[in-house]
């Protein structure tokens, strides 16, 4: 079970080029999405786009999809500062007359 | 410069590969929060002021803002080949690779800067008469844009120069293939820059 130091298994070139090609893909949805100024996207539609190429992005070029657990466990904690924090301050934001 | 007894406890500093990955992660942590502050007024804002929002979002060049985004998108590419260049050993490739990842974050800030001037040029920048003159909406929006694109150009800025050292590093056989972690480490900074553009793009260019 012992763990090889560094990096164990490490994507090929191809794996990045589709990746890339994803995120392109994506931004041309958002903004497509945009441009036809569809009703009701608000803030979330774009949002969620955003999210699945930052996904893509930590898990592949950054490799966290090859890191140990301990840092994917890790990334929790930003996560989660950020979800408590925009409830505290959304929930405050709201209600406040 | 090292004696025997201390050959051992520099290989295990050199070989930290956990230790200085974890560095970098809990730093980018911070980054990540620096720009969550903004973004958290920018939503409160753009909740209050939604049609102000929407009308000043539609006068920034949704083209050169894609255009952007698709050059930051590629040099993370770039970045992430030159990084399986060197562990495969292609030191050239993986050089090659990194003045380019360079020179793709140079021809964002051109842009940028492109961007930045042309608003200028209509009088709008933070506290100019022409803005003070609008809604607060527009103040609002304004100010933020050039806040957080100002204060990512400087992170695009940095990561530049982090890239030129990380390529003076592999050509003074600093970084190797069998300690390629600087390097890593770098790309690791410069994925982070791409990742909260990704954020920033819809905020200021997409609002409908």
């Amino acid at each position: 079970m012992e763990e090889k130091e560094g990096s164990a298994k490490k994507p090929q070139y191809r794996t990045y080029v589709f990746v890339w090609i994803g995120l392109l893909m994506l931004t041309w949805l958002t903004v497509t999405l945009s441009s036809a100024n569809v009703a009701g996207l608000g803030m979330i539609t774009p949002m969620a786009i955003a999210s699945a190429k930052a996904l893509l992005v930590v898990s592949f070029f950054m490799h966290l999809k090859y890191e140990k657990g301990f840092f994917k466990a890790l990334v929790l904690v930003p996560l989660g500062v950020i979800i408590v924090v925009s409830w505290l301050v959304y929930s405050d934001v709201l209600y406040r007359r | 410069m090292s004696t025997n007894d201390m050959d051992g406890t520099d290989q295990i500093r050199e070989r930290d590969y956990t230790g200085a990955k974890l560095g970098m992660w809990l730093f980018l942590f911070t980054e990540v929060l620096l720009f969550f502050g903004p973004f958290l007024l920018y939503s409160v804002y753009r909740y209050r002021f939604g049609a102000d929002f929407h009308g000043a979002s539609r006068e920034l060049d949704l083209f050169i803002g894609s255009v952007n985004t698709a050059i930051l998108l590629t040099s993370s590419l770039t970045m992430a080949l030159s990084i399986s260049a060197m562990q495969k050993g292609s030191k050239g490739l993986s050089v090659a690779l990194l003045f380019i990842t360079i020179a793709l974050g140079g021809v964002f800030l051109a842009n940028k800067y492109q961007e930045w001037m042309s608003k200028i040029g209509h009088g709008i920048y933070p506290n100019s008469q022409t803005l003070l003159g609008q809604s607060r909406g527009r103040v609002l929006f304004f100010g933020l844009y050039f806040f957080m694109t100002g204060l990512h150009g400087l992170h695009v800025l940095a990561g530049m120069v982090v890239l030129a050292f990380a390529a003076v590093l592999v050509i003074t056989e600093k970084i190797t293939p069998s300690d390629p972690i600087k390097l890593e480490n770098a790309g690791l900074y410069w994925h982070l820059v791409d990742v909260i553009w990704i954020y920033l793009f819809p905020l200021f260019y997409l609002v409908t």
